[in-house]
C-alpha cells in the first residue's frame, strides 16, 4: 500500500446523496479477479452515456476535474454492497482523499486499506469545501494527514479527526497483516483459551468433526 | 453490581484478544463465509506474500453471485459466460489449494452463503461471522455478531483469523404487537428503514427486541437482520431464545452430545441483560405496519402499497426534494400516481433477503390457481439447493409453474444481476431482494422491494398490488 503523507490538487464536486457502491463501481464488473485497471468501469453509469461516450455533463469528464484527486462528496458515500472494487477504482482513477459529512462504514474502512484517506468533516465545513470545489481549477486544495489539517484554495486550515491507528497505518503504508502477525502469541493465547470455551467452534467446518 | 451487558457487548467482549490502540481492538472471528467474487484478490493476496489460510476448520466456501440458474447439473462447465466461469473456477482451484471445504455448484447444499449459514447450523449464536457481503447481518438472527468485510479485510481474516475492529454502538430497535393479516417480516424491516433511514445505523449494531420480533420464525428474523446495513448497521442482532435453539439443533453443522449441551448452556447467557443501555433507540408499533413498496431508488424510499407517489412540491427541505426528484426522474413515476397504479414487467422471487421455504410458501399461496400476467417476466429463484427440495416436495414448484412463473436454481440471480437473470430494457421489477438501487438489476432497470407474498401480486395483477385484496 502507498503512503500517504500530504496531497495537493483539485478536489471535485460529488453532490449526491447515498451514494452507493453499486454507482461507484456496476456489480456486471465484479466478474473480475483482478485489483487494478478497474479505472474504466468507475461511476460507469452517470460518466459515459448509452453509446459509450463521455457524459460531458459528469464532473470527472469536465477540464478541471479529469485529474481530481480528492472528491468533495455528500452524506453516506459509499453506502451498501461491501465491494472493495469501489475504492480499487477510485485509487486507480487516481483519488487519493474523499472528504464527506458522512460515510458508509465499511466504504470507510476499506478506503484506508488501499492507501486512500476519507475523511469526515462536520456538515457545515462539508458545504463550504463543496463550494470550493466547483471553482475548478482554482480549487486546489492541500491535505496532510500528519498535521490532520485540509487547506482550503483560500489558504484557511481546516483540522479534521481520523483514527490515530488508521494514521499511523496510512503515514506508513503499513499492511495490516503484517502488523496483526505480530501478535501471534496473542492469537494463540486467545485460541488456546477459546477452545477450551468454546470447543464446538473448533473444527467445525469439517463436518461429522 | 457489575455493569448490564448488551448481547452485543457480549459477543464483543469474548472476542477482544489484545487492544490495538485508540480505540481499536483485534478481535477473533468465530466463522468465515466466502464465495467467488470477493475472494480471487484475497488469495491472490496469500499467494504473493506466500500465506495460509491460518484457520481453514472455521472456514466455508460457495459459489452463489455469478453462477446460472438453469443447466446447473452441468457443474462449471455448464457456465456460458467466459469470465463468470473464470471466477468460480478459480475459488475451486483456491479452496482446494489452501484446503477450505466447499460447496460445489452440484450439490444440494450449494446455495445463497447467507442462506446455507443457517441452514447447514454453521452460523450460532454467540459467534462472530464475517464474510464479503454486505448482507452478512443476515446470521444476526442466531444471535451471533455478522457483518460484511472488503477484500482487504477477507485476506486479513484468511492469514489471521482476526480482524482490527472499533467496537459500535448499540440501537436498540424495539417492535410490539402482532402483524396484520399479509404483513410480512420484509414490510417490518422495510418500515424500520423508512423510519430511520439509510444512514440511520451508521457505526451503531441493531439488535431487534420486542414481542414482533419474539413471535416471529426464525427465517422472519432473517429476512429483518438481512437488511440492517440498508439502514446504515454493519450488523443486526435478535437474542437467541427456544426458538434459536430448536432452529440449529441436529442441522449437519451444529453442535452433538455433550458438546451441545455445553453450547446450548453458553447461548442461554448471551441475552441483554435487564437494564442494559443502548446509545440509540427506535420504537414502532406492529399494529401501524402496513404492506410497504418501494417507489425510489434507496431502500429509505418506501410506503405503504395504499399510499401514492411522493410530491416533491410538498418536500420543504431543499436537498430532500432534490434527492425524491431525482429518484422519481430514474423511476419514471409522476408524483400523487397511486402505488398500486404502477405496472411492473418483471417478477425476483428469491434472493438472501426472500428466498427461504416460509417465502415461497407465501408466495405460492397467492400464485395457486391464478396466472401470471400477460406481458410479466416472473422468476422464482430457491435460496439453497435444500430449498429447493423442499418445496418440489411440497408442490410449490408446481403452483409457479403452472401459474407461469419460472422455477430456478439456487443463486443470488436477480438481486444483483451478475448472471444472466436481469431486467431488460428498463424495465419495472417487482423485487423480494433489498437493494432498489439505479442500475442494480439492469441496466435502467427500475426496482421496487417488497415482500414475497407482495412480489407473487404483483406478477398476476401485472402492476403493484397490496396482498390482503388478493383474497
Amino acid at each position: 500500500m502507498d503512503k500517504f503523507t500530504t496531497l495537493s490538487g483539485v478536489a471535485a464536486p460529488l453532490p449526491i446523496h447515498n451514494l452507493d457502491t453499486d454507482k461507484i463501481f456496476p456489480a456486471i464488473y465484479l466478474k473480475t479477479i483482478k485489483r487494478t485497471g478497474l479505472a474504466q468501469f468507475l461511476f460507469q453509469e452517470i460518466r459515459f452515456r448509452p453509446d459509450g461516450s463521455e457524459n460531458p455533463d459528469f464532473v470527472l469528464n469536465q477540464a478541471p476535474y479529469r485529474k481530481a484527486q480528492i472528491l468533495i462528496g455528500a452524506e453516506n458515500f459509499g453506502c451498501g454492497s461491501s465491494r472493495e472494487h469501489a475504492p480499487w477504482a477510485l485509487l486507480d482513477y487516481g483519488i487519493r482523499c474523499v472528504i464527506a459529512p458522512s460515510f458508509a462504514d465499511i466504504f470507510y474502512n476499506n478506503c484506508f486499506k488501499n492507501g486512500i484517506l476519507p475523511i469526515k468533516v462536520p456538515k457545515e465545513i462539508a458545504d463550504e469545501l463543496m463550494e470550493d470545489a466547483k471553482k475548478g481549477a482554482n480549487a486546489v486544495m492541500t491535505i496532510d494527514l500528519e498535521a490532520q489539517t485540509i487547506s482550503r484554495p483560500d489558504g484557511e486550515k481546516v483540522h479534521f479527526e481520523v483514527d490515530a491507528f488508521r494514521k499511523h497505518c496510512l503515514l506508513n503504508g503499513l499492511d495490516d497483516i503484517g502488523l496483526t502477525e505480530q501478535k501471534e502469541t496473542d492469537i494463540g493465547a486467545y485460541e488456546q483459551k477459546a477452545q477450551m470455551q468454546r470447543p464446538w467452534q473448533f473444527g467445525m467446518t469439517q463436518k461429522g468433526a | 453490581m457489575p455493569q448490564p451487558k448488551t448481547l452485543f457487548d457480549k459477543i464483543w467482549d469474548a472476542h477482544v484478544i489484545a487492544p490495538q490502540g485508540e480505540g481499536t481492538y483485534l478481535i477473533y472471528i468465530d466463522l468465515h463465509l466466502i464465495h467467488e467474487v470477493t475472494t480471487p484478490q484475497a488469495f491472490e493476496g496469500l499467494k504473493l506474500a506466500g500465506r495460509k489460510v491460518r484457520r481453514p476448520d472455521k472456514t466455508m466456501a460457495v459459489a452463489d453471485h455469478n453462477i446460472p440458474t438453469t443447466n446447473r447439473s452441468a457443474g462449471v462447465n455448464g457456465i456460458i459466460e467466459p469470465d463468470s466461469k473464470i471466477q468460480v473456477e478459480l475459488l475451486e482451484k483456491n479452496v482446494k489449494e489452501f484446503g477450505v471445504p466447499y460447496f460445489p455448484i452440484t450439490s444440494l447444499d450449494q446455495g445463497i452463503v447467507h442462506v446455507i449459514g443457517p441452514e447447514q447450523g454453521l452460523s450460532q449464536p454467540g459467534m462472530t461471522i464475517v464474510c464479503g457481503d454486505s448482507h452478512t447481518a443476515t446470521h444476526g438472527a442466531m444471535g451471533a455478531l455478522a457483518f460484511g468485510i472488503g477484500t482487504s479485510e477477507v485476506e486479513h481474516v484468511l492469514a489471521t483469523q482476526t480482524l482490527i475492529q472499533a467496537p459500535a454502538q448499540n440501537m436498540l430497535i424495539d417492535v410490539n404487537g402482532a402483524l396484520g393479516a399479509g404483513v410480512s417480516p420484509k414490510d417490518v424491516i422495510l418500515a424500520i428503514i423508512a423510519k430511520i433511514g439509510t444512514a440511520g445505523g451508521t457505526g451503531h449494531v441493531f439488535e431487534y427486541a420486542g414481542s414482533t420480533f419474539r413471535d416471529m420464525s426464525m427465517e422472519g428474523r432473517m429476512t429483518v437482520c438481512n437488511m440492517s446495513i440498508e439502514a446504515g448497521a454493519r450488523a443486526g442482532l435478535v437474542a437467541p431464545d427456544e426458538k434459536t435453539v430448536a432452529y440449529v439443533k441436529g442441522r449437519p453443522f451444529a453442535p452433538k452430545g455433550a458438546a451441545w449441551e455445553q453450547a446450548e448452556a453458553y447461548w442461554r447467557t448471551l441475552p441483554s441483560d435487564p437494564g442494559s443501555k443502548f446509545d440509540k433507540e427506535a420504537h414502532l408499533a406492529a399494529a401501524d405496519i402496513a404492506p410497504h413498496v418501494t417507489w425510489g431508488t434507496n431502500p429509505e424510499q418506501a410506503a405503504p402499497v395504499t399510499g401514492r407517489v411522493p410530491d416533491p412540491a410538498q418536500i420543504d427541505d431543499p436537498l430532500k426534494r432534490a434527492a425524491v426528484e431525482r429518484a422519481l426522474q430514474y423511476m419514471q413515476l409522476a408524483p400523487n400516481t397511486l402505488l398500486t397504479d404502477v405496472p411492473v414487467q418483471r417478477v425476483f422471487i428469491g434472493s438472501c433477503t426472500n428466498s427461504r421455504i416460509e417465502d415461497l410458501r407465501a408466495a405460492a399461496a397467492i400464485a395457486k390457481g391464478r396466472k401470471v400476467a400477460d406481458g410479466v417476466t416472473a422468476l422464482v429463484v430457491p435460496g439453497s439447493g435444500h430449498v429447493k427440495h423442499q418445496a418440489e416436495e411440497e408442490g410449490l414448484d408446481r403452483i409457479f409453474v403452472e401459474a407461469g412463473f419460472q422455477w430456478r436454481d439456487a443463486g443470488c440471480s436477480m438481486c444483483m444481476s451478475m448472471n444472466d437473470d436481469k431486467a431488460m430494457n428498463g424495465e419495472r421489477v417487482a423485487t423480494t431482494s433489498n437493494r432498489n438501487f439505479e442500475g442494480r438489476q439492469g441496466k435502467n432497470a427500475k426496482s421496487h422491494l417488497m415482500g414475497p407474498a407482495m412480489a407473487a401480486a404483483a406478477a398476476i395483477t401485472g402492476h403493484l398490488s397490496d396482498v390482503r385484496q388478493m383474497g
